[in-house]
């Protein structure tokens, strides 16, 4: 199978939405003639114009309300929002007005919009362009969170976000954008609430969004070396969550650690595995980890930051303390 | 050019802060094309006269608040290279102990409350800083530095709408460069920039932000009368930025054309023009002029070297500083 790059799988995946659906169109900063910082939209304002790739002032609020009105009435906009940490200028927008309006509404009123946007630190762009805000936006009902973790994925989940009727928040690696992986060339989306097992193992559960997901397999690498089988699980959407497999992974292995880079207090991670505490428990033999960023403001200095974010060496160490059982009475 | 009654003195330190800007973005430039600094860095070369025309009117009491384009305001408020490029290669002798990185630089011994890096981001602080200094009573005037592109963000509209009602000493200046990263400020900003002040009843100045001494004389005047209890005022000041957006911005001709940046270059650089007019002045010789820019060369090079053998933040430090004591 071919491989091309994230940025390119989204590329093509906004493309043959955009191509199909008259009513798409995108709105951001710099989404145009620059094709964004990162490049990503580079190429569709040549074959989408100006009215459906449309630059903004830099005016995040604005932009997202426009968006909201604008889905409320029959388009189908894909916001662009430069760097996740952007998102608490959008908050109002996005968590008051779109997630709520349909459910406001008695069901009557939908919001059929994506937000697309990134998580990611260890860039050296310090602390307002490096979080991983995920656990704020699948706090709120009405939105769904989506989180590829490969181009392979990134491809299909956007095709589904832009068809799907509500808000839906995508999350981009934005460390990831030039990593290549096989993406077939004929058409497909992947569900929401699918999640995919990308290794399988007997020993250990690791759960893992996003970036993360590249750091669970290598840990899987690490603890095979010593004989320790690791399945990893990436639910690539976080909301819905697909509970099943987790669940059945879990009831199978007895232990999991949940990964994830957003905060270690309060995010995904302790979502994850209190669910598994609820609906495993009987079936664990060691408790559920969580393991996210450190709870500390994203630091500029290459000798801090690197160690704000879980490591393979890291999560290769804390499996093999629970599978040891080592970490039974852990406080 | 327009002439502010200073004296030599005041001329020389004006020129000298102007280079000392102008070296310290070669140099980090440099540290970036040699992949020794991490991440990306936002050049102010080009603006020097903006910066030092309205810092050298102001004293270390004063605030500004700064931008991702910081690094020009921190040196013309004063700052010290050394802790400047500690901070731009994130050692622990830095301004922010190498936690905040050239795009949150900040300098609190001069009155500096911060770049940002978030566009807009600083308008409610320095709003806030003016009140306090209503409310304490104290003299004191915050300038609020941003770029033609943050004259979209909603906040710029909340506090100038505040800091008019309650007449608070704070300066809004706005550093027009002409783009907001790679888009042209017409195709972002409709209408007039400073009709937008004028709004509020703000008095407003638009004034060419090359000519040091004319944007000095414009600042000493509302800095005196901010003090007097007579801001809040606006001036848009028409700048040009010589580099990229940001230092790995190197091919721009699809956005902004290369004879537009010679022309800005050749015929309207802040300190090629300050310079000839202080050895048409007699203020200073030509050999004068060099020695001060040779002099400033030595010591940025001697601070670039002194932060590359400088050490990082020892990993215990990760954790501090998050909340305060
Ligand atoms: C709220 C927010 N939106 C977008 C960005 C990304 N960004 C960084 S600088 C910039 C352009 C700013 O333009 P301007 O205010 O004119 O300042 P200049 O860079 O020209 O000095 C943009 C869009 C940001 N940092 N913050
Ligand atoms: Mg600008």
């Amino acid at each position: 199978m071919r491989e091309i790059t994230l940025s390119q799988a989204v590329n093509e995946a906004l493309a043959e939405e955009m191509r199909r659906d008259p009513t798409t169109f995108i709105i951001g900063e710099d989404v145009a003639e620059a094709g964004t910082p990162f490049k990503v939209l580079s190429g569709l304002v040549e074959e989408f114009g100006t009215d459906r790739v449309i630059d903004t002032p830099i005016a995040e609020p604005g932009f997202m309300g426009i968006a909201v009105g604008a889905a409320m009435t029959g388009a189908r906009p894909i916001v662009d929002l430069m760097f996740g940490d952007f998102i608490f200028l959008i908050m109002d927008q996005l968590c008051n007005q779109a997630a709520k309006t349909h459910y406001m509404s008695g069901g009557k009123l939908n919001v059929p919009l994506v937000l697309r946007t990134n998580l990611g630190a260890t860039r050296r762009s310090a602390a307002q362009h490096s979080q991983s805000l995920q656990a704020l936006v699948a706090h709120i009902p009405g939105l769904k969170v989506a989180m590829p973790s490969s181009a392979y994925e990134a491809k299909g989940l956007m095709k589904t976000a832009i068809r799907d009727n509500n808000p839906v928040v995508i999350f981009e690696d934005k460390l990831m954008y030039q990593d290549k992986a096989p993406v077939p060339e004929q058409e497909y989306l992947i569900p929401f609430g699918q999640a995919n097992i990308k290794r399988e193992g007997r020993d250990i559960t690791l759960i893992a969004t996003s970036s993360m997901v590249q750091v669970a397999e290598k840990a899987a690498e690490i603890l095979a070396n010593e004989g320790i089988e690791a399945e990893v699980i990436d639910p690539r959407t976080i909301v819905p969550l697909d509970e099943q497999t987790l669940l059945e992974s879990v009831r199978k292995t007895s232990r999991a650690i949940v990964i994830d880079e957003g905060h270690q207090s309060y995010g995904v991670t302790a979502e994850i595995a209190s669910r598994l505490n609820e609906k495993a428990f009987y079936h664990l033999d060691a408790p559920v980890l969580r393991m996210g960023a450190m709870d500390v403001p994203v630091p500029f200095s290459p000798a801090l930051e690197d160690l704000t974010v879980p490591t393979p060496e890291d999560v290769a160490a804390n499996a093999r303390k629970l599978c040891a059982g080592e970490m039974i009475h852990a406080a | 050019m327009a002439s502010a009654k200073t004296n030599t003195e005041d001329y020389l330190r004006m020129y000298r802060q102007m280079v000392r800007i102008r070296t310290f973005e070669d140099n980090a430039n440099q540290l970036y094309l040699s992949a020794k600094m991490p991440g990306l860095t936002h050049m102010y070369s080009g603006e020097e006269a903006v910066a030092v025309g309205i810092c050298e009117a102001l004293t270390d009491d004063d605030r500004i608040t700064s931008t991702h384009r910081g690094h020009g305001h921190c040196v013309a408020k004063g700052a010290d290279f050394k802790k400047m490029f500690c901070e731009l290669l994130g050692k622990a002798e830095g301004y922010c102990r190498g936690k905040g990185g050239s795009m949150h630089i900040a300098d609190q011994s001069h009155g500096n409350l911060g770049a940002n890096a978030i566009v807009g981001g600083s308008m409610g602080i320095a709003t806030g800083s003016a009140l306090r200094a209503k409310l304490q009573g104290s003299d004191d005037v915050t300038v609020c530095f941003f770029g033609d592109g943050a004259t979209a963000q909603g906040l710029m509209y909340e506090v100038m709408n505040m800091a008019a009602l309650w007449k608070l000493p704070v300066i809004y200046a706005c550093e027009n460069n002409g783009y907001s990263e790679y888009t042209r400020t017409e195709e972002i900003a409709a209408g007039s920039i400073t009709a937008r002040a004028e709004a509020f009843g703000i008095e407003a100045f638009r004034i060419d932000g090359q000519d040091v001494l004319a944007v000095n004389e414009l600042a000493q005047k509302l800095v005196a009368r901010c003090r007097k209890g007579e801001g809040p005022f606006f001036v848009e000041l028409e700048t040009y930025r010589y580099h990229g957006h940001h230092v790995g911005d190197i091919n721009r001709e699809y956005y902004r054309s290369k004879a537009e940046e010679k022309d800005w270059r050749e015929n309207r650089d802040p300190i090629v023009r300050f310079r000839t007019w202080l050895v048409d002045q007699g203020v200073a010789s030509e050999d004068e002029i060099e020695a001060i820019n040779a002099e400033i060369e030595k010591d940025a090079a001697d601070a670039v070297a002194y932060a590359e053998a400088a050490s990082y933040p020892d990993t215990s430090e990760v954790d501090m500083h998050v909340y305060a004591a």
